[in-house]
């Protein structure tokens, strides 16, 4: 509790107790009204300062002036008890208001805590601690164990493990070693590095993350615009019906007194705040909550909008395979190891991903020196002479253009066909693997209520095809270039129905165009990426598409209590007029359904900070 | 032009809805916003200097909550 927080405490309590102590003294008259007056000064004063102050100022329906004529109304009416408990129940309210919109606040600050600190960099053989603002790139900073890796670099010398925790979500540390590029923001846990910059501190991941995470609090929900236009609208209101109810019908039937307190109840009523402080607060912890997973939302509007997605459109490579190639298959006309040796050897020379994934099959050391002559055929594939033969590996082409018979038939993959001299001996089928969690991924989509899941891809279609039935896609899109990718999102937006929203899912890395045209932009892996960061509505800093799912159900969680504690405010502020107006619900009610609803929809709206399994 | 600005004291969601419409109606800025959670003020202007603006945007607030005050 803070110092101010602190005050208004001791105020309540003191009040309280001399709210009872009065009820016991037999006295009367001006007597009494005295009595009552200290606990309500020592409770109320500041209300009755800001309420006059404002009043100067102009500002009349504000809540310190509705707490203020409510209660000097009830003393007026000889409701001493009940101005003093009125003002007292409001003030309850307002502490447990402000310190629950602390404690949110510094929550998400602590989840957000990935701001560096320092740096080490050595200055005439020593090393200083210095700003990480002030290290240039090419410097070479020292990481120690337990230590912030400060600015984004590559790794000289040392290897160790990091915990990407903070920017992730993820627990599993991941082991590094020299020549790996490292991120700033994770944990050094177990070794010593040393890191050559290759960005400054405000290019860094770390200043770019903080960056969006800061400004996503001042993109707002409809929700939230909704219910600040709603606000102006109703104190006014309140406060007019509260005057009509208090001078019209003790005209007709008298009872002033009786009347007035039932207007007293509407003004207690009429204020907001409950409504006002809830829809923040749970898209605030919404967000936090989703940052702690790894899930960076830019703004309200955008988690709002989630929580509405009809249709997930995925790119392929890269979003739900892992865009490494691995040999699915080998079809060999007779020994299979002798096809994969020779492949391997000839592919030998070559980085290519393809060759790498046949050398990955082979998986035992190769003896360069047997191959000759290799000679890389571009768009056909290698020719090369092994001990005196020449090997042909690569697509069909290569084979008829060297007259040589092959398997023809199509295996769903890139595949590459083997030749020894004039001899076809078989062919290997190379495939891009699906991640591990994009089936449960997709199925828990269609738990969470997604009517449509498309794939897009640039890969053939039998390719695309075969992942789409694999993983339980709706629908698969093969062979787009890149500009028929933005064509098919325009002819899935008409697909979608009433409030439904179209979320676009890539790596962000090719897909901005199409990123920006769906509703919700989705960028995974980008961890390193600025041009994904740049792009996306939504930020995945791992490249898991459960968290896709994960993002969706957070939406839709933080949505529900948006819903719920709207509903419940104006259901309870409504039934508690209606009783006020025909002298059923008293004052006690009534500050209920002021402080008591907002104190059980703040409860409800920090729910939003947890984060559904 | 945007920029940002940190408030401080600013202790109600009900005043802050009220400065952020007050503020956005100043001459010269052509979008507010204020963030209760992060107690933070967004200003959009086509002006090249927010000086103006600023002195205009600090009465705006005062005339609500006397306590908030915009740290410039």
């Amino acid at each position: 509790m803070t110092k101010r927080q602190k005050k208004t405490l001791y105020r309540i309590i003191l009040s309280a107790v001399l709210l009872i102590a009065v009820g016991y003294i037999p006295v009367t008259g001006w007597v009494k009204i005295l009595c009552y007056m200290v606990p309500y000064l020592i409770i109320g004063w500041d209300v009755l300062w800001k309420a006059i102050r404002n009043i100067a100022h102009g500002q009349v329906f504000d809540e310190n002036f509705l707490m203020a004529i409510a209660t000097v109304g009830a003393f007026a009416i000889g409701e001493y008890p009940e101005a003093v408990f009125v003002m007292l129940f409001y003030q309850v309210g307002e502490l447990f208001q402000n310190i629950a919109v602390g404690k949110s606040r510094e929550s998400i600050a602590a989840l957000m805590d990935i701001r560096p600190d320092y740096a080490n960099v050595e200055r005439d053989g020593e090393l200083v601690q210095v700003d990480p603002e002030e290290v240039a790139v090419g410097d070479i900073i020292v990481v120690k164990p337990g230590e912030k890796i400060p600015l984004d670099g590559v790794i000289l010398e040392g290897a160790s493990s990091l915990n990407t925790m903070a920017l992730t979500g993820e627990s599993m540390p991941r082991d590094v070693m020299t020549g790996d590029s490292v991120i700033s923001g994770c944990i050094n846990l177990t070794g010593l590095l040393q890191v050559k910059v290759s960005k400054e501190f405000g290019e860094s991941t770390v200043a770019k993350i903080l960056e969006l995470v800061e400004n996503s609090s001042s993109v707002k929900a409809k929700s939230e615009n909704f219910i600040t236009r709603f606000a102006r609208w109703y104190t006014p209101s309140v406060v007019i019906c509260a005057a009509l109810l208090g001078l019209i019908p003790p005209l007709f039937v008298g009872g002033w007194a009786n009347w007035i307190h039932r207007a007293l109840i509407f003004l207690v009523i009429s204020c907001p705040c409950a409504l006002v402080i809830s829809v923040p607060l749970s898209f605030f912890g919404g967000i936090g909550g989703a940052s702690r997973c790894g899930i960076l939302v830019k703004g309200a509007n955008y988690l709002e909008a989630l929580a509405h997605s009809q249709i997930v459109v995925f790119d392929k490579t890269g979003t739900l395979t892992k865009g490494t190639f691995r040999v699915a298959q080998v079809n060999a006309q007779a020994e299979e190891e002798k096809l994969l040796f020779l492949a391997a050897l000839a592919e030998s020379y070559s980085d290519h991903p393809i060759s790498e994934s046949i050398k990955a099959a082979w998986g035992k050391p190769l003896d360069k020196s047997q191959v000759e002559q290799v000679e890389e055929q571009s768009g056909f594939g290698i020719c090369a002479t092994v001990e005196g033969h020449r090997v042909l590996v690569g697509n069909g082409r290569l084979m008829e253009k060297y007259g040589i018979a092959c398997d023809a038939q199509d295996y769903n993959g890139t595949v590459i066909h083997v030749a020894e001299d004039d001899t076809y001996l078989g062919n290997l089928v190379i495939r891009d693997e699906v991640k591990e969690d994009a089936k449960d991924a997709i199925k828990g989509l269609k738990a969470a209520g997604i009517a449509k899941t498309v794939m897009l891809t640039g890969d053939k279609k039998s390719v695309g095809q075969m992942v789409g039935s694999e993983l339980g896609l709706d629908e698969v899109r093969a062979e787009l270039l890149p500009e028929h990718k933005v064509e098919e999102v325009e002819r899935l937006l008409q697909e979608k129905t009433g409030k439904g929203k179209l979320v676009f899912v890539g790596d962000g890395i090719n897909d901005a165009p199409v990123l920006s045209r769906a509703d919700i932009g989705i960028a995974m892996g980008a961890l390193g990426s600025d041009a994904a960061i740049e792009a996306a509505d939504v930020v995945l800093m791992d490249d898991q598409p459960s968290k896709i799912l994960q993002a969706i159900r957070i939406s839709q969680k933080t949505r529900g209590i948006v819903v719920q504690n709207i509903v419940f405010a104006l259901t309870i502020k409504f039934l508690v007029m209606i009783l006020g107006a025909f002298d059923i619900a008293t004052m006690w009610e009534a500050v209920f359904a002021d402080v008591g609803v907002s104190v059980i929809a703040i409860l409800n709206a920090t729910r939003a900070l947890r984060v559904p399994k | 032009m945007k920029k940002t600005f940190k408030m401080q004291e600013l202790d109600c969601a009900n005043c802050a809805a009220k400065m952020e419409n007050a503020i956005s109606k100043i001459e010269g800025v052509s979008k507010a916003s204020i963030s209760f959670m992060a107690q933070k003020l967004t200003i959009e202007t086509e002006r090249e200097s927010l000086d103006e603006i600023m002195q205009e945007v600090v009465k705006a607030v005062k005339k609500i909550d006397s306590n908030c005050t915009v740290v410039l």
